[in-house]
């Protein structure tokens, strides 16, 4: 097992009891994003894009040079077809808004997973109402990956948009993205993929995905909370109308019509997020420094450790597939204890899980469970936090294993 | 007694094993549906009221310990009583779970089993699990009385 990063999260060193396992949610961030956010606060804070003084021009350069960062990391040569947003839900609200309701008809079909977090279900869910078109949900196999074969059949002439998770938040599957997409290819459908839970965990190359969108968050990738992105294709992004209007976005406005300002400007409304992009470029270099490939073997290793200690405790079950298909996620239920009763119990030991739908309840239906247990990992995760995981796991079995009842 | 101790009585845990008055009521006169959209538990409440006062009163839950036991425990209460004795046992289960009543020696009586959620307060995540099945009765029993 590669070496934990835990010295490098100071939330981590201040409370060396705490077993942060809930990575999935939002990541620990470590002193080299804290420091570069307060750094360009510090040193070179103004509106960009506006002042004709040499503060803002600094501003404008700190906020151009991320955006160039992070479009390196996830493999986008064109660093304009980088939208800055605040996060995956509202970049993959930006292409429901933006393109689905501009092209979707009635009749059409957009085709979903029953892996979807929310936020890759309800916008299209929406759009497919407000246009008189039809959501169709594509199955999953017993070990919940998407089942290819049911979605060769499920899409036809009238798929206008596949949309998938590259991740699933909720069970760690990690699905094949070009196979997909090749599928959705085939019938011409516009191909987005939730790519929140995959950016953190291992090497994304979006100019080799044969995908149209590629949204991710910030938080979840050491970054801080309130920026995320959206990567597009160029020839896209430029047919589609802005879906904000406001600051920065604009080009000229006349009493009775406005242009629109070119690629990336037109979807971003507004001041720009600039000291949490430098965070959001500050977390890419950290990464990189690890290596995303140490990242994901780090985590996997971790899953490995937990799923075969887990296959010990009775009454354990865990979703998902075989740990080679899954990013650092372990998602399981104990036998008649609830995920929730599971979460307190283990919260007193400093064992910080996740319990519930994990904005996923179509997920949950099909799993036939009203919620799941969800242990999840990242760089500062250790040896010792799965042995606390598991101790505590325990401990919650024999409370409620104790035998006095009263009648 | 640890906090954890304390929120997972065995009378909690019995009553989630072996909830009482579990299932549909033939004859309800109302029901209710409550949800937690945090954590997605839900509860069904059915009732059979006639005048003034609850005849039977049965559940249906997915959901915790807290939740299960919670609604167990008030079918119990409540059954029998009328609306206003019920809306007194809500106040007081409610303020119990809240921290803001804290029960001494002479409350054990009146209260019963319901004691056994003092420990609720120091979960303050955990009260909404505890006093949703309460606002389900509530809700069963606002639309009894609205219907003829």
């Amino acid at each position: 097992m590669t070496v934990s990063r835990r010295a490098d999260f100071p939330l981590l060193v201040a409370n060396p009891e705490l077993h942060y396992l809930d990575s999935a949610a939002t990541s620990q961030k470590p002193k080299a994003v804290l420091d570069a956010m307060r750094a360009y606060y510090e040193h070179d804070n103004a509106n960009p894009h506006r002042g004709a003084y040499d503060l803002s021009v600094r501003a404008t350069q700190r906020y151009h040079d991320a955006r160039t960062r992070v479009a390196r990391f996830i493999g986008l040569a064109d660093a304009d077809c980088l939208i800055f947003t605040r996060g995956t839900t509202e970049a993959l609200n930006l292409v429901a808004t933006a393109w689905g309701h501009a092209n979707v008809q009635a009749g059409d079909e957009i085709v979903v997973t029953g892996l979807e977090h929310h936020a890759n279900f309800v916008p299209w869910q929406q759009v497919a109402r407000a246009r008189g078109a039809a959501l169709r949900v594509c199955p999953l196999t017993e070990d919940q990956r998407v089942d290819l074969d049911a979605l060769r059949g499920l899409v036809g002439s009238r798929t206008r948009v596949v949309a998938f998770s590259h991740v699933s938040n909720a069970v760690g599957t990690v699905n094949p993205v070009n196979d997909i997409a090749q599928i959705a290819r085939s019938v011409g459908a516009l191909v987005v993929v939730d790519g929140a839970q995959a950016v953190p965990h291992m090497r994304v190359g979006f100019d080799a995905l044969d995908v149209d969108f590629y949204a991710f968050s910030g938080h979840k990738m050491c970054g801080p909370m309130g920026i995320g992105g959206l990567a597009g294709r160029r020839a896209i992004l430029e047919t589609m109308s802005p879906y904000q209007f406001g600051g920065d976005m604009i080009e000229f406005v006349r009493d009775d019509y406005s242009t629109w300002n070119v690629l990336p400007h037109k979807f971003e409304a507004g001041t720009p997020n600039v000291a949490d992009a430098v965070g959001l470029a500050a977390a890419c270099d950290y990464l990189d420094g690890i290596g995303m490939d140490a990242v994901l073997s780090h985590e996997r290793a971790l899953v490995r450790l937990l799923s075969s200690r887990l296959a010990e405790v009775e009454g354990v079950h865990v979703f998902g597939p075989q740990p080679e298909q899954r990013s650092g996620v372990v998602s399981f239920t104990v036998a008649d204890i609830h995920p929730h009763d599971l979460a307190t119990i283990l919260d007193k030991d400093g064992v910080c899980i996740r319990a519930g739908h994990h904005c996923a309840q179509p997920l949950m239906r099909r799993l036939g469970v009203p919620a799941t247990a969800r242990a999840s990992f990242y760089v500062y995760s250790e040896e010792r936090d799965v042995d606390a995981l598991v101790r505590a796991i325990e401990r919650a079995r024999a409370i409620f294993a104790s035998p006095q009842l009263v009648e | 007694m640890s906090d954890l101790q304390e929120l997972y009585q065995s009378i909690i845990l019995d009553h989630n094993r072996r909830p009482k008055n579990y299932g549909s009521l033939d004859h309800a006169t109302s029901s209710a549906e409550g949800r937690n959209p945090l954590c997605g538990d839900e509860v069904r409440v059915e009732l059979s009221v006639t005048g003034d006062a609850i005849d039977d009163v049965r559940f249906t839950a997915s959901g915790c310990a807290v939740s299960r036991a919670s609604a167990s425990i008030m079918t119990q209460a409540v059954k029998g009583k009328s609306r206003e004795e019920v809306e007194q046992i809500f106040v007081r289960f409610h303020d119990l779970v809240t921290g803001k009543f804290v029960p001494g020696e002479g409350d054990a009586r009146t209260l019963g089993e319901m004691a056994a959620f003092s420990g609720v307060s120091r979960f303050p995540i955990r009260v909404k699990c505890a006093s949703m099945p309460w606002h389900t009765l509530l809700s069963a029993l606002r639309s009894a009385e609205a219907a003829p």
